[in-house]
C-alpha cells in the first residue's frame, strides 16, 4: 500500500474529497495546516500597516491507497484541486510498510 | 408639553439597548457562516449600522417623519435635521432624542437584510445596495406605520416595528437572495458554521435589545413600557421551547434551533407588545416557535439559499405578528379591541398594512437589487468566493 498525502487549498478540499468518493476511495484523514511553498505569501491588512503571512492556510489529505490504485488517486485529487494558479500544493506519495486495523487487529493488504 | 424626565431617561436607556442588536445581528449570523466568512458576516451588520445612521440624519428622518405627503412619505423640512430641537415640543420628551431612538431601528433592519447575501457579496456593492434600500423601502414603510402614513391614518397598528422593521427586512431578503442567487457550492458541499456559541451569543444580545426595541417603543416609563417588556419575555421564552419541541421530533434539539425560536417569538410579539397581556403573548410566541421552523424547514427542501433565514424568522414572523396584533388586541392593555373581544375592523386594518408592506418590500427590493445586478454587480468572483470574503474583501483573517 501507499499513503498519498496531498497538501491542497482549503477551498478545493469539498471537490478533492468527492472527486476521491467517486474514484472508490472513502477512508481519509483530513488536516488544517498551514505551510509554505516557492510563492512567497500574501500581504494582509493590520491596523494601517501590512502583514505578510508567509505561512499560508492549506489541508492535508492523507489517504492510504493500494498499490494498483495509487495513479487513479493521484489523477483524482489534481484535476479536483487545480486552480492553475500558484499555490495549488504538491502530492507525496509513501510506501506505507504494514496497515493494522485496531479493533481487530488484523493486518491489511 | 413639559419634558418627562422619566420618559426621557428611559428612552435615552432604550436607544442604547437598541444599538447592541445591530452587532448582535452580526455575531448572530456571523457564527452560522463558514469560518472563511465570519469577519464578513460581523462587519456586514457594523457596516449596515454605519451607513443607516449618516443616511438617517441626513435624509431618511426627514422621509420617514417629515410632513405627510399623500399618505406615502414624509417631506424634506426635516432634511440634515434642520428645525428638530431639543427642548420637549408636542412630546414629553425631546424631538433630537426621538431622531436617534429611530435611528436604531433602521439600522438593524438593515443588518437583518444581510442574511440573503452572506458569504458571497461584493462589499462596494452591498454599501450602494444598502443606501437605496433604507432610502426606498425602509424609509417609506417607517412613515407608513408611524410618520403620518396611510396606514396610520388607516388604524393599523405597528406598536414596535414588526411591520417597518421585521417584514420589511425579511421579505427584502427573500427577493434578494432570488437575484443574488445561490452560494457556489450550495446544495453540494455541506456548509459547517464557524462557531455556534458566538451565534448564541448573538442571540443573548438580541434578547437583551430587544426589550429596549419594545419596551421603549411605550415612549413613556410606565406600566405600557413594563407590560410590554414583560410580553416580550414570555413570547421569546415560549417561541425557544416550541421551536426546540418540534426541531426534538426531527432529530436533535439543537441550540440554535433554540435561540432562532426565541428571536422568532422576539420578532411575533414586536408589533403587538403595546396591545396584548401575558396570556396571547404565550400564544404568539408559541405558534412563532413553530411557524418559523416551518418556513425554514420549507425553504431548506426547495433548496433556496436565503442563507441565515431572515425571511422564515423575520418576515414570516413578522408577518404573524401583524395578523396576531389584530386577533389579541385587548381593551384592558390599550385602547384597541382585536378579533377575540368582536372587532373585525383592527384585523383587517392589520392584514392591510402587512399585506401592503409585503409588497412594497419584496417589490422595490428586488428592483433595486436588479439594477445593482445588471450594473455593478452583487456578487464577487467566483475564485473569491472560495477563497473567502474574509480574505478577498477585508484581506483580514479571523482566526490564525
Amino acid at each position: 500500500m501507499h499513503l498519498v498525502t496531498a497538501i491542497i487549498r482549503p477551498e478545493r478540499l469539498d471537490f478533492v474529497k468527492k472527486a476521491l468518493e467517486d474514484q472508490g476511495f472513502y477512508g481519509m484523514t483530513i488536516t488544517e495546516v498551514r505551510g509554505r511553498g516557492e510563492q512567497k505569501g500574501i500581504a494582509l491588512q493590520f491596523r494601517g500597516g501590512t502583514m505578510s503571512v508567509d505561512m499560508l492556510p492549506k489541508c492535508r489529505v492523507e489517504v492510504a491507497v493500494a498499490d494498483g490504485l495509487v495513479d487513479t488517486a493521484i489523477q483524482a485529487i489534481c484535476s479536483a484541486a487545480r486552480t492553475g494558479k500558484v499555490g495549488d500544493g504538491k502530492i507525496f506519495v509513501l510506501p506505507i510498510a504494514r496497515t493494522v486495523r485496531v479493533r481487530t487487529g488484523e493486518e491489511i493488504l | 408639553m413639559a419634558l418627562d424626565t422619566g420618559a426621557t431617561a428611559w428612552i435615552l436607556a432604550s436607544t442604547a439597548l437598541v444599538m447592541l442588536m445591530t452587532p448582535g445581528v452580526g455575531f448572530f449570523y456571523g457564527g452560522m457562516v463558514r469560518r472563511k466568512n465570519l469577519i464578513s458576516m460581523i462587519a456586514l451588520s457594523f457596516i449596515a449600522f454605519a451607513l443607516a445612521s449618516v443616511q438617517w440624519v441626513v435624509a431618511g428622518y426627514s422621509l420617514s417623519f417629515g410632513p405627510d405627503i399623500g399618505g406615502l412619505i414624509g417631506g424634506l423640512d426635516f432634511l440634515g435635521l434642520s428645525g428638530i430641537g431639543m427642548d420637549a415640543g408636542e412630546g414629553t420628551y425631546p424631538p433630537i432624542l426621538f431622531v436617534m431612538w429611530q435611528l436604531v431601528f433602521a439600522t438593524v433592519a438593515l443588518a437583518i437584510l444581510t442574511s440573503a447575501v452572506a458569504e458571497r457579496v461584493k462589499l462596494s456593492s452591498f454599501l450602494v445596495l444598502g443606501l437605496l434600500w433604507t432610502t426606498l423601502v425602509y424609509d417609506p414603510l417607517a412613515h407608513w406605520a408611524w410618520g403620518g402614513g396611510w396606514a396610520m391614518s388607516l388604524g393599523a397598528l405597528d406598536f414596535a416595528g414588526g411591520t417597518v422593521v421585521h417584514i420589511s427586512s425579511g421579505f427584502g431578503a427573500l427577493a434578494l437572495a432570488l437575484v443574488i442567487g445561490k452560494r457556489v457550492g450550495y446544495g453540494e458541499h455541506s456548509f459547517e458554521p464557524t462557531s455556534i456559541p458566538i451565534t448564541l451569543l448573538g442571540a443573548g444580545l438580541l434578547w437583551f435589545g430587544w426589550f429596549g426595541f419594545n419596551s421603549g417603543s411605550a415612549l413613556a416609563a410606565d406600566g405600557l413600557a413594563a407590560n410590554a417588556f414583560l410580553v416580550t419575555n414570555t413570547a421569546a421564552a415560549i417561541g425557544a421551547l416550541t421551536w426546540l419541541a418540534a426541531s426534538w421530533i426531527h432529530g436533535k434539539p439543537s441550540s440554535l434551533g433554540f435561540v432562532s425560536g426565541g428571536i422568532a417569538g422576539l420578532v411575533a410579539i414586536t408589533p403587538a407588545a403595546g396591545y396584548v397581556g401575558v396570556p396571547a403573548s404565550l400564544a404568539i410566541g408559541a405558534v412563532a416557535g413553530l411557524l418559523c421552523y416551518g418556513c425554514m424547514l420549507l425553504r431548506l427542501r426547495v433548496g433556496f439559499d436565503e442563507s441565515l433565514d431572515a425571511w422564515a424568522i423575520h418576515g414570516m414572523g413578522g408577518l404573524w405578528g401583524a395578523l396576531a396584533t389584530g386577533i389579541f388586541a385587548s381593551t384592558a392593555i390599550n385602547d384597541y379591541p382585536g378579533l377575540l373581544e368582536g372587532s373585525t375592523t383592527q384585523f383587517v386594518n392589520n392584514l392591510l398594512g402587512a399585506v401592503a408592506a409585503v409588497v412594497w418590500a419584496f417589490g422595490v427590493t428586488f428592483v433595486i437589487a436588479w439594477v445593482i445586478k445588471q450594473t455593478m454587480g452583487l456578487r464577487v468572483t467566483e475564485e473569491e468566493e472560495y477563497v473567502g470574503l474574509d480574505i478577498a474583501q477585508h484581506g483580514e483573517r479571523a482566526i490564525t
